[in-house]
């Protein structure tokens, strides 16, 4: 079975102007990407992940390098390519005057699936993403969560065994984008590969199989998310929260060098008596292998309500802003 | 490979026409806005009305086919809506004949409103009318190929619109259609043979007189000529932009 993506040293040059070097946006990447799991491409913004997708997808020439997509090559097979591939920009993109309905028959039209399925292969998506009593609203009507609900079902409308998402649930409500990664998660479990670029660390750590970084154009990891965590230098600790007697509470964090247990016991030893009110353990994420790997400081914060969906920007030079 | 470029060209029109074309404000500012200006120099210079009529139909296919062509794509471009054509399995030419076609479709449905009414009121003795239906589909051609080249070559809409108007205004004036190219000007009449409303109006003439002389084939052939020119510059001009 044929990698669903195969790239090597894939390189995109854009013209900065006339006696100017042209800006590197992906610079020389490698990487594979196995059918059947979900990829994906983590980086800030402006690191090259949208620059990769247009190239995989051709809406942009490489400059240089060779990319194979569901075994076929990008230079000399992409109108293949196209039919087999769906493709979710970061701007939901449908047609504004179309109804919900209209917008996934059109699609399905363009990819030529048979007339006689049409209908009913709308009818399923609008009911699987929850759209069905949108059918008849235009797209200019629905809500956020929703136009981007029905860009995803737009793409998968012809079937396509390869989905590209960037930056899926970028903007969207904390329900919209939690129904999104149930979407998403559900694609690979029909078997759908998915290449997903994103800068929300916890929507990489929850629905990515493996997790590539790019940072300036060029890939600086690439493993599985434990694989990521588990090379960071930051260890696993353990935290204990307890009551001092004047009602303060006191956090103490102990480094598990050797295993968790004897570092719990060593924070039981130290609570003196006092009422314990939690123990945690701490283990290094996602972001802690982001800053690690790339030298950049991480800002991280709270995109949405109650803290979750933790976002990255990032700055060179600067320290943890954040975690 | 064509099969798909066939399919994704008819369904690229037939979606443009039902968003963007068929809709009431589009219809009748198609009909009413070529009447008006007839009408207004007819009015000026009471004569002959029926002598107007292929001026009429000439504007008519003009502005039917190149007001919304001229902006659609670009309007599809700033959206991002476009770039959907772009990842579809179908190579360029196609997705900008898809343009083509729907700007042709609603010119040409517009156009017979105004043909049929025209003959209602004239009469119809006389016509060639083989000569009229090419006259009328290479004329579609050429001013649809001319609207989705001003959209492709702009990067707003009202850069789009006012880039249209700059050339159909006074192609207006200068193609025939009120005034005789030669009761015009020598260096006004060789303006005038790069103008393809020249063409357009001299062919729907000679239809709607009945003629079939050589004359009005070259002008059919000269409106394929600018449909191939206007067509290749926006291919070009579109695959340059998307780099």
């Amino acid at each position: 079975m044929p990698a669903a993506i195969e790239v090597k040293g894939l390189t995109k040059d854009f013209p900065t102007g006339r006696g100017r070097p042209p800006l590197r946006a992906v610079d020389g990447i490698d990487f594979t990407v196995q059918q059947g799991e979900v990829f994906g491409f983590l980086g800030p913004n402006g690191a090259g992940k949208t620059s990769t997708i247009r190239m995989l997808t051709g809406l942009s020439q490489p400059t240089a390098g060779q990319a194979q997509v569901l075994g076929l090559d990008l230079a000399t097979d992409l109108p293949r390519i196209k039919k087999r591939i769906g493709v979710v920009p970061e701007a939901s993109n449908l047609y504004d005057e179309l109804t919900a309905f209209d917008n996934l028959v059109f699609s399905m039209q363009l990819y030529g699936v048979p007339r006689a399925e049409r209908k009913a292969r709308a009818e399923e998506l609008l009911r699987r993403f929850r759209l069905e009593e949108k059918r008849d609203v235009p797209f200019a009507r629905l809500s956020r969560g929703m136009k981007r609900a029905l860009t995803i079902a737009a793409a998968l409308a012809h079937r396509p065994p390869l989905v590209f998402l960037d930056e899926p649930t970028t903007g969207l409500d904390v329900m919209s984008a939690r129904a999104l990664r149930q979407m998403i998660a559900g694609l690979r479990d029909e078997g759908v590969t998915v290449f997903l670029t994103t800068h929300y660390l916890e929507e990489a750590e929850r629905l990515c199989d493996r997790v590539a970084i790019i940072v300036k154009g060029k890939i600086v990891a690439l493993d599985t998310v434990a694989g990521l965590r588990s090379g960071a230098q930051r260890q696993t600790m353990v935290e204990i929260t307890l009551a001092n007697a004047d009602g303060q509470t006191e956090k103490r964090r102990v480094v598990c060098e050797d295993g968790v247990e004897s570092a719990i016991q060593q924070l039981l030893s130290e609570a003196q008596g006092r009422r314990i009110l939690s123990i945690d353990t701490l283990r290094p994420s996602l972001e802690d292998v982001f800053v690690q790997l790339t030298g950049l400081s991480a800002e991280v914060m709270l995109a949405e309500k109650g803290g979750k969906g933790l976002v990255l920007s990032a700055v060179e030079g600067g320290g943890n802003a954040g975690g | 490979m064509l099969a798909d470029d066939l399919r994704g060209m008819v369904y690229i029109a037939l979606k443009d026409l039902k968003a963007y074309y068929f809709k009431a404000p589009n219809i009748s500012w198609g009909i009413l806005f070529p009447f008006a200006f007839i009408l207004a120099f007819a009015i000026r210079n009471p004569g002959d009305l029926r002598a107007l009529v292929p001026g009429l139909l000439a504007l008519t296919v003009l502005f039917g086919t190149s007001s919304m062509e001229a902006i659609v794509i670009v309007f599809e471009r700033r959206i991002g809506s476009l770039e959907r054509l772009f990842l579809a399995p179908l190579r360029l030419p196609a997705l900008l004949a898809g343009k083509l076609l729907g700007g042709m479709a609603f010119g040409l449905t517009v156009t017979l409103v105004v043909l049929v009414i025209s003959l209602a009121v004239f009469g119809a003795g006389g016509t060639n009318w083989l000569l009229l239906v090419l006259a009328l589909l290479f004329s579609a051609t050429a001013f649809s190929a001319m609207g989705a080249f001003v959209s492709v070559a702009v990067k707003e809409v009202f850069e789009a619109q006012t880039l249209a108007n700059f050339i159909r205004f006074p192609m207006m004036f200068l193609g025939g259609v009120f005034v005789p190219l030669a009761a015009m000007p020598g260096w006004l009449q060789i303006l005038a043979r790069f103008l393809p409303l020249t063409y357009s109006v001299e062919a729907l003439r000679a239809a709607l007189s009945g003629s079939a002389g050589s004359a009005a084939w070259l002008d059919l052939g000269a409106l394929a000529g600018f449909s191939v020119v206007l067509f290749w510059l926006a291919v070009r001009t579109l695959a340059r932009r998307m780099g």
